[in-house]
C-alpha cells in the first residue's frame, strides 16, 4: 500500500498513527480457526424449525387459507397466519417517520410478489416442516400483474399496494423528490449540443455465502435472545418491538457477526416471526433462508432506470443536465423511497453545472422487494452518468478524463442542492489515475487543485 | 424415528453418535458433535463453504449422509491447529489478509489443505483449480490463491 | 417421515428396496441428497451399494468398463482414461468430482451431467440387471428407468479420436452453457468417415446433433468444409432455459462453439 502524502499537504497535519499502517483484522483469527460464531452455530436442546409457505403468484387474493391438515403432520408444533401476529402491517422506515405502513409479516387477503410470506410452519425438524408446509391449503384468485415501471405509472395499471394507493411513492414533494437549480430549458437553449440518453439496469441479488436467518432461545422470563445476521441490529430490534407490541427490554439481540452481507441483510423479515414462533410455543426457534430463498426471496439491489438529458459546449462545460430516475421498489416499501430520494441528492454527479432539473421516483411492481445493496440509488446512477460523460466527451471530440477536469466540482462551487462544495478530492483522483493508468492530460489539468485558498 | 449409529475420528480423536437416518454429515458434525467449523451456505454443493476432509479427501459435507462416514477419518479446520500452533495455511490466510466475513473461510482451507498434501508446490493455475468449488463473495479471490501460494512457500522453507 | 438411508451389498437386493414408493438410489449423494436439502419430500428412502464391482474400472483391447459408483476424480486420474480427463474434470470442483458418480451423471438434468454428453458420444453401452441399452435409448427413458445402472462400456476412441468442450461464463469452473462432446474418424485423405456428437443443454437431456454428424460425412476439417454442420448443428434441438442462458442464446452460440471444436 502507498500512501501519497504530497496532496493537501499544506491543509493537513502530518500525524496520521493508523492510516497507512498495516493492523492485522482482529476478526480473522477466529475465522481461520473456525471459531467464529456464526448466528446459525448456535444450538439449543427442543429447536423447533420454521418454513415459509410461499406465494407461488404474482398479485393474487387470497379467497382461504387452510393449515388443518399442516397442523396434524407429525413433528409440527405449532401453525402461524396473519391472525396471530400482533401489529402485522409494518414497514421498516417508520422508525424515521416514513411511512405508510405497507408491508405484512405474514399475507392478509393478498399477495403482492411471488415468493411472499403466507403460513409459517414450526416443526421438530427441518423435514417436518418441509411436509407439512406442502400440506398448507390456500385458495388464490390471481389478479393482474405489473412488472415495468412504465407500465405501472400509467392510468389504469393494477395497484400494487392499496397502502399508498397509487403506484409510486407520494413524498411531501409530490410524485418524486426533485431538485431545481438554475434554468435547465435556457440551458438546453444555449448549448452547443443536446444529448438524451437512457439506461437501465435489473435487479442484483447480493448472494452472500450465508444466507439470512436467525435463531431464538426464550430465556424463560418473558425475554428473548435473538441470534441473528442482521446488519442493521437496532433497527431490527426497534421494528421486532412493534410486530410483536413487546417492549424492547423483552428482546435481547446477539449479532454483528454476518457471513456476507453487502446491505442484503438489512430488512426486517426473519427476526420478529421467529421470536413469535418461540414465544407462542417456549420453544427455541431456527429459521434459516435455503439457498433458493436467499436467491428469490431476499431483497435484491432495485432495477432502476435513468434517463439525462444534457446540454454542452464545444469548450468542454456541460451547461445544463435533467435527470429522471425511476427505482423498482417492488410490492413494498422497505428502503427504496430512501434509495429513490439518494438519487436525487447524488444527481447531477461530481460535477458543477450551472442549471439542473433531478425528478426521482419510487415505483411499485409486482416484484420481489428490493433493498439496499452497496451505494443503492447511487451506483447504477454512477454507471449512467459516466457513460453519459463518456458519450458527451466523443460527441464534442474531447479526450473523456479532460472533460471531466472540466466539469470535475471543486470547494467553493455551489451544488444543485444549495450546498457549496467542501472537501472534494476529485481533481486529485483524476490526476492520480492519470498517472496510475498511464492516461495522459494536458499539463494545466495536472497543475489543477481541488482546494481554492480562502475558498 | 430410526436412529443408527455412527462412528469416525473427527480430527484425531474418536467420535460416536446416534443420529437419525439421512443425517447429512455437516449436520451430524454441527449439531451432534458440536464442531461447527464446516458451514452451511447452500446444502446443494455449490458454495463450498461445508468442505472437510474424509480420508484424504476433499468432500462436501452437506450432500455427504453421515452414515456413510462410518470408520473413515475426518479433518475439519477446528482441528488444524497444534498446540496453539496455527497450521501454516491459517497462518498465511491471517497474513495475507484472505478472510472478510471469514464464512467461506474453513472450506477453502480444507480445500486449500487436500491441494497442498499432495502438491506441495502448486502452480497458481493449480491453487486456481483446487479451490475452484468453494466460493467466497467478499475478498474477490486473489488474497485467497495468495495466502495458498504463501503457505505453500512457507512449509517448502520449513522442509527445507 | 425422516429420510431414512437402508445399505445392501448386492444390486438385485437394492433393486428390490428401490421398488417402495419415494425411494432413490443415492450415488454420490450430489443429485439427491441435495433434492431433499432443498424440500423436495416426494423422496423419503435413500438406497445404496457397497458391491465393489461398482467402483471398479477395466481397461482390456481397446474396450472401456466403468462401474457405475466410479467417481468423477477415479475417471480424471485413471491412466488409460487420458482421452476423457477433460470431460471429467468439467464436472463440479474437486470435490464434487469425488463424489458425483458415473452413474449418476446419467441422470443429471440438463444444465449438470456433461460427462454422459461425453459418454453419449461414445455410443456407451448401460448395463443394469435388466440387461444392457444403448446409451441413446437409455436417456430418453431415463424418468422412467427403475433398475440401478451397474456399468457404462464403451471403446476407447484413437487417439485425438475424442473432442471435448465445456462453455460456461465463470472461469475456471461454471455451469454449462453448452458441452459438446465429438467421436470424430478421418480417411486417409483427411475426410470426414464418420463422426458422433453430442451436445449438452441443447434439450433437457444429453442429445445427439444427428443432422450435423450427416452434414459433416466426406468432409475436411476446415473452414468450408464444416459449414452445413454448423449451419444443421442446432437442427432438432430444444435448448433450456435456465439462469445461466436462455434458449436463443444457446442456439446462437452453439456454431460457433461447434466450430471451434471441430477446428481445434
Amino acid at each position: 500500500m502507498e500512501l501519497r502524502k504530497n496532496y493537501f499537504a499544506d491543509v493537513r497535519k502530518d500525524d496520521l498513527h493508523e492510516i497507512g499502517q498495516p493492523r492485522p483484522r482482529s476478526d480473522s483469527p477466529g475465522h481461520v480457526t473456525g471459531k467464529t460464531a456464526y448466528f446459525a452455530d448456535r444450538n439449543f436442546p427442543g429447536m423447533l424449525h420454521l418454513k415459509m409457505v410461499r406465494s407461488p403468484h404474482h398479485h393474487a387474493r387470497i379467497r382461504s387459507i387452510d393449515t388443518s391438515e399442516a397442523e396434524r403432520h407429525p413433528g409440527v408444533v405449532r401453525v402461524l397466519t396473519a391472525k396471530d401476529v400482533p401489529h402485522n402491517v409494518y414497514t421498516i422506515l417508520i422508525l424515521i417517520q416514513i411511512g405508510p405502513e405497507d408491508e405484512t409479516v405474514l399475507a392478509d387477503g393478498k399477495v403482492r410478489w411471488k415468493g411472499e410470506a403466507v403460513v409459517a410452519v414450526l416443526a421438530e425438524t427441518e423435514r417436518a416442516a418441509q411436509e407439512a408446509a406442502a400440506k398448507v391449503k390456500v385458495d388464490y384468485e390471481v389478479l393482474p400483474a405489473v412488472f415495468d415501471m412504465e407500465e405501472a405509472l400509467k392510468p389504469g395499471a393494477p395497484l400494487v399496494n392499496e397502502y399508498h394507493g397509487q403506484n409510486y411513492y407520494l413524498y411531501d414533494s409530490g410524485e418524486c423528490r426533485k431538485v431545481r437549480f438554475g434554468d435547465v430549458e435556457a440551458g438546453f437553449a444555449g448549448a452547443d449540443h443536446v444529448l438524451e440518453q437512457s439506461y437501465q439496469s435489473s435487479p442484483i441479488e447480493h448472494a452472500p455465502t450465508e444466507t439470512t436467518g436467525c435463531v431464538v432461545a426464550p430465556e424463560g422470563n418473558d425475554r428473548f435472545t435473538c441470534y441473528t445476521n442482521t446488519q442493521a441490529m437496532f433497527f431490527t430490534l426497534d421494528n421486532a418491538s412493534i410486530i410483536l407490541q413487546m417492549p424492547g427490554s423483552k428482546l435481547h439481540f446477539v449479532g454483528g457477526t454476518v457471513g456476507g452481507g453487502f446491505g442484503g441483510k438489512v430488512d426486517v423479515i426473519v427476526e420478529p416471526i421467529a421470536i413469535l414462533g418461540a414465544k407462542l410455543t417456549g420453544r427455541p426457534v431456527s429459521f434459516i433462508y435455503s439457498r433458493e430463498e436467499e436467491m428469490q426471496i431476499s431483497s435484491p439491489r432495485a432495477a432502476e432506470k435513468v434517463v439525462i438529458k444534457d446540454g454542452v459546449m464545444k469548450d468542454g462545460r456541460i451547461v445544463a443536465r435533467k435527470v429522471t430516475g425511476y427505482t423498482d421498489a417492488g410490492a413494498y416499501s422497505r428502503h427504496s423511497p430512501y434509495g429513490a430520494q439518494k438519487g436525487a441528492g447524488h444527481y447531477p454527479g461530481p460535477y458543477t453545472i450551472p442549471n439542473v432539473w433531478i425528478d426521482t421516483y419510487c415505483v411499485y411492481t409486482n416484484r420481489t422487494p428490493s433493498s439496499a445493496m452497496r451505494g443503492f440509488g447511487v451506483t447504477i446512477g454512477d454507471f449512467a452518468l459516466e457513460v453519459q460523460m463518456d458519450k458527451l466527451a466523443r460527441l464534442i471530440g474531447m479526450d473523456p478524463l479532460e472533460f471531466r477536469f472540466i466539469n470535475a466540482y471543486r470547494d467553493g462551487d455551489m451544488k444543485a442542492h444549495r450546498q457549496p462544495t467542501e472537501g472534494a478530492a476529485l481533481i486529485e483522483c483524476m490526476q492520480e489515475a492519470s498517472r496510475a493508468a498511464n492516461w495522459p492530460v494536458a499539463e494545466k489539468y495536472m497543475a489543477m487543485s481541488s482546494y481554492r485558498k480562502g475558498a | 424415528m430410526a436412529k443408527v449409529p455412527v462412528q469416525f475420528t473427527l480430527n484425531g480423536s474418536e467420535k460416536a453418535e446416534f443420529i437419525d437416518s439421512g443425517t447429512t454429515l455437516l449436520n451430524a458434525l454441527r449439531d451432534k458433535i458440536g464442531d461447527t467449523s464446516p458451514k452451511g451456505g447452500c446444502q446443494q454443493g455449490t458454495c463450498g463453504a461445508c468442505s472437510v476432509i474424509v480420508d484424504g479427501e476433499l468432500r462436501l459435507s452437506c450432500l455427504t449422509l453421515a452414515e456413510t462416514c462410518n470408520g473413515t477419518a475426518i479433518t475439519t479446520t477446528s482441528g488444524l491447529a497444534e498446540g496453539g500452533v496455527l497450521h501454516p495455511l491459517q497462518r498465511a490466510f491471517l497474513d495475507t489478509f484472505a478472510t472478510q466475513c471469514g464464512f467461506c473461510t474453513p472450506g477453502m482451507i480444507m480445500a486449500a489443505k487436500v491441494l497442498l498434501d499432495h502438491t506441495p508446490n502448486p502452480s497458481r493455475d493449480e491453487v486456481v483449480e483446487a479451490l475452484s468449488g468453494n466460493i467466497c463473495r467478499c475478498t474477490g479471490y486473489e488474497p485467497i490463491i495468495q495466502a495458498v501460494l504463501t503457505a505453500a512457500r512457507a512449509n517448502s522453507q520449513n522442509a527445507a | 417421515m425422516a429420510l431414512a438411508l437402508q445399505t445392501f451389498a448386492t444390486v438385485r437386493d437394492a433393486n428390490a428396496a428401490l421398488k417402495a414408493q419415494g425411494t432413490r438410489y443415492l450415488g454420490g449423494g450430489t443429485l439427491v441428497v441435495r433434492a431433499a436439502n432443498e424440500g423436495d419430500v416426494a423422496v423419503s428412502g435413500l438406497v445404496r451399494l457397497t458391491d465393489p464391482a461398482l467402483s471398479a474400472i477395466a481397461v482390456a483391447a481397446g474396450k472401456i468398463r466403468i462401474g457405475a459408483s466410479v467417481t468423477m476424480a477415479a475417471v480424471a486420474r485413471h491412466p488409460e482414461l487420458g482421452a476423457l480427463a477433460k470431460a471429467a474434470r468439467a464436472v463440479g470442483g474437486p470435490a464434487v468430482r469425488n463424489m458425483a458418480t458415473v452413474g449418476g451423471n446419467l441422470f443429471a438434468p440438463a444444465p449438470y451431467g456433461d460427462f454422459a454428453v461425453a459418454l453419449l458420444a461414445l455410443d456407451a453401452t448401460i448395463t443394469t440387471d435388466d440387461g444392457e441399452l444403448p446409451i441413446e435409448a437409455f436417456l430418453s427413458g431415463r424418468d422412467s428407468s427403475r433398475a440401478i445402472v451397474t456399468s457404462v462400456g464403451f471403446t476407447l476412441p484413437k487417439a485425438d479420436g475424442f473432442r471435448f468442450l465445456k462453455v460456461s461464463r465463470i472461469k475456471p469452473k461454471g455451469v454449462s452453457v453448452l458441452s459438446i462432446a465429438a467421436v470424430i474418424e478421418q480417411a486417409a485423405d483427411g475426410t470426414v468417415s464418420s463422426a458422433r456428437i453430442a451436445l449438452g443443454c441443447m434439450a433437457d437431456r444429453p442429445v445427439r446433433a444427428k443432422a450435423a454428424e450427416e452434414a459433416l460425412k466426406g468432409k475436411t476439417l476446415d473452414r468450408n468444409g464444416i459449414a452445413p454442420a454448423l449451419a444443421a448443428a442446432a437442427e432438432g434441438t430444444t435448448p433450456i432455459t435456465d439462469p445461466i442462458a436462455s434458449a436463443w442464446y444457446r442456439a446462437e452460440v452453439l456454431p460457433v462453439h461447434l466450430g471451434r471444436l471441430l477446428l481445434s
